[in-house]
C-alpha cells in the first residue's frame, strides 16, 4: 500500500467530497422531516453511495413499496453505473486483481468515475481507495448532519432544504440539454411521460417508482433509437 | 417489512451493479444502441424524478414553480451544483414567505 498514492487520491477526491457534503445534506434533511432517523438516514447514504438511487428509493420507501419494486427501481436508475464500472475496469488494466476491484467498485459514482478515468497517470489500488475516501464522509456526515439539523429546524427551512435535491439533479441535466440537441429530447420525452403519470386519471394509480422507471426505461431507449451516441460521447 | 431489509434491497443492487462489470462481465460493451440507452438513462431518470413531483414538494404549487424557475434559470446560467441547490431552495423560502404575508 502506498500511502504517497492514496494522499494523493484524498486530495484529488477533496473538492467532491465538499459537494456532496452540501447536497447530502439535503437529503438528510429531506428524510428527517419524512420522519426516517439521523441515523438509519446515514446508514442509508454510507451504504448506497448514490444520489438519484437514494433520492428515489426514499420516496418509495415513505409511500410503502414492495421489495421487487424497490430493486428493480435500483437496477434501473442506476444501470449507468454498470457502463462506467466497465469502462474503469479496463482502464485499471489486468494488474489490478480482483479483491482490490470488491472495494473499488463500491465507491464508483459518476463524480468518483470521472475523476479517476481523468487521472493521467495509470490507476494504482491505494489512489482510488483514496479517491473515494472524501466523498464517501462527506457524503455520510453531511446525511447525518442534515437530519439532524432537519429534525430540529423551522418547518419554513426544511421545506426550503427539501428542494435542494430536485435543484441538483437540474443543475446536472440542464447545461448538457442545453449544449446537446439529443439529450434536450431524452429530457423532454421523460418529462411528457412523468405528467402523464402525474395527471393521466387511470395513470395516477401506477406508483412512483414503476412510472419512474418505465419513464426512463420508454424515454432512454426511445432516444438511444432515435441518436445513436458516438463512440466518444458513451464513454462519459 | 422493516426499514432495514430495504435499506439493505437497494444497497446490495447498487453494489452488484457496480461490481459485477468491474470482477465477472468485463467484455467491453459492443451494441451501440445499449451503450446509447446506458448514455440517456440518468438524464431520462433525473427528469422524471424532478417534474412534475417538485411542484408538490413544498406547501404550495406556486413555490415549488419558483424553485424549478430559479434552479433550471441559475442552471442555465451553468452555475454549480451547490449554488442551483441553495438558489432554489431559497426561492422557496422567499415565495412561501410572501405567500404568508399576502395570503
Amino acid at each position: 500500500m502506498s500511502w504517497k498514492q492514496y494522499a494523493q487520491g484524498l486530495r484529488r477526491g477533496l473538492p467532491v467530497g465538499m459537494g456532496y457534503f452540501s447536497v447530502s445534506f439535503g437529503f438528510g434533511a429531506l428524510a428527517a422531516a419524512n420522519g426516517v432517523k439521523a441515523l438509519d438516514a446515514a446508514l442509508i447514504s454510507a451504504t448506497n453511495l448514490t444520489s438519484a438511487g437514494q433520492f428515489a428509493g426514499l420516496t418509495l420507501l415513505l409511500a410503502g413499496t414492495t421489495l421487487w419494486e424497490m430493486i428493480l427501481t435500483q437496477l434501473v436508475i442506476n444501470s449507468r453505473y454498470a457502463l462506467m464500472s466497465l469502462a474503469l475496469s479496463q482502464r485499471m488494466g489486468e494488474k489490478i486483481g480482483v479483491l482490490p476491484r470488491l472495494a473499488i467498485a463500491f465507491f464508483n459514482t459518476d463524480e468518483i468515475f470521472a475523476l479517476a478515468m481523468a487521472n493521467p497517470e495509470p490507476l494504482t489500488v491505494p489512489f482510488l481507495l483514496g479517491l473515494g475516501g472524501l466523498p464517501f464522509v462527506g457524503w455520510t456526515g453531511g446525511t447525518l448532519l442534515g437530519a439532524l439539523a432537519g429534525s430540529v429546524l423551522p418547518g419554513a427551512i426544511r421545506t426550503a432544504l427539501g428542494v435542494m435535491l430536485y435543484g441538483m439533479f437540474i443543475a446536472i441535466v440542464v447545461p448538457p440539454a442545453r449544449k446537446e440537441r439529443n439529450v434536450l429530447a431524452a429530457v423532454a420525452l421523460a418529462l411528457v411521460c412523468s405528467c402523464l403519470f402525474a395527471w393521466v386519471p387511470g395513470l395516477k394509480q401506477v406508483t412512483a417508482g414503476l412510472s419512474i422507471v418505465i419513464c426512463t426505461v420508454a424515454a432512454a431507449a426511445v432516444s438511444a433509437w432515435l441518436f445513436p451516441v458516438k463512440e466518444e460521447e458513451a464513454a462519459d | 417489512m422493516s426499514i432495514y431489509v430495504y435499506i439493505a434491497a437497494m444497497a446490495l443492487t447498487t453494489y452488484l451493479i457496480r461490481v459485477l462489470p468491474m470482477t465477472i462481465f468485463r467484455k467491453p460493451i459492443r451494441s451501440r444502441f445499449l451503450k446509447s440507452f446506458l448514455y440517456y438513462v440518468p438524464y431520462a431518470c433525473l427528469s422524471a424524478m424532478t417534474f412534475p413531483a417538485i411542484l408538490s414538494s413544498t406547501n404550495s404549487v406556486i413555490s415549488g414553480a419558483a424553485a424549478l424557475a430559479a434552479a433550471v434559470f441559475t442552471a442555465w446560467r451553468g452555475k454549480s451544483l451547490m449554488t442551483v441547490a441553495l438558489v432554489s431552495s431559497a426561492a422557496v423560502l422567499v415565495t412561501e414567505g410572501l405567500l404568508a404575508v399576502l395570503g
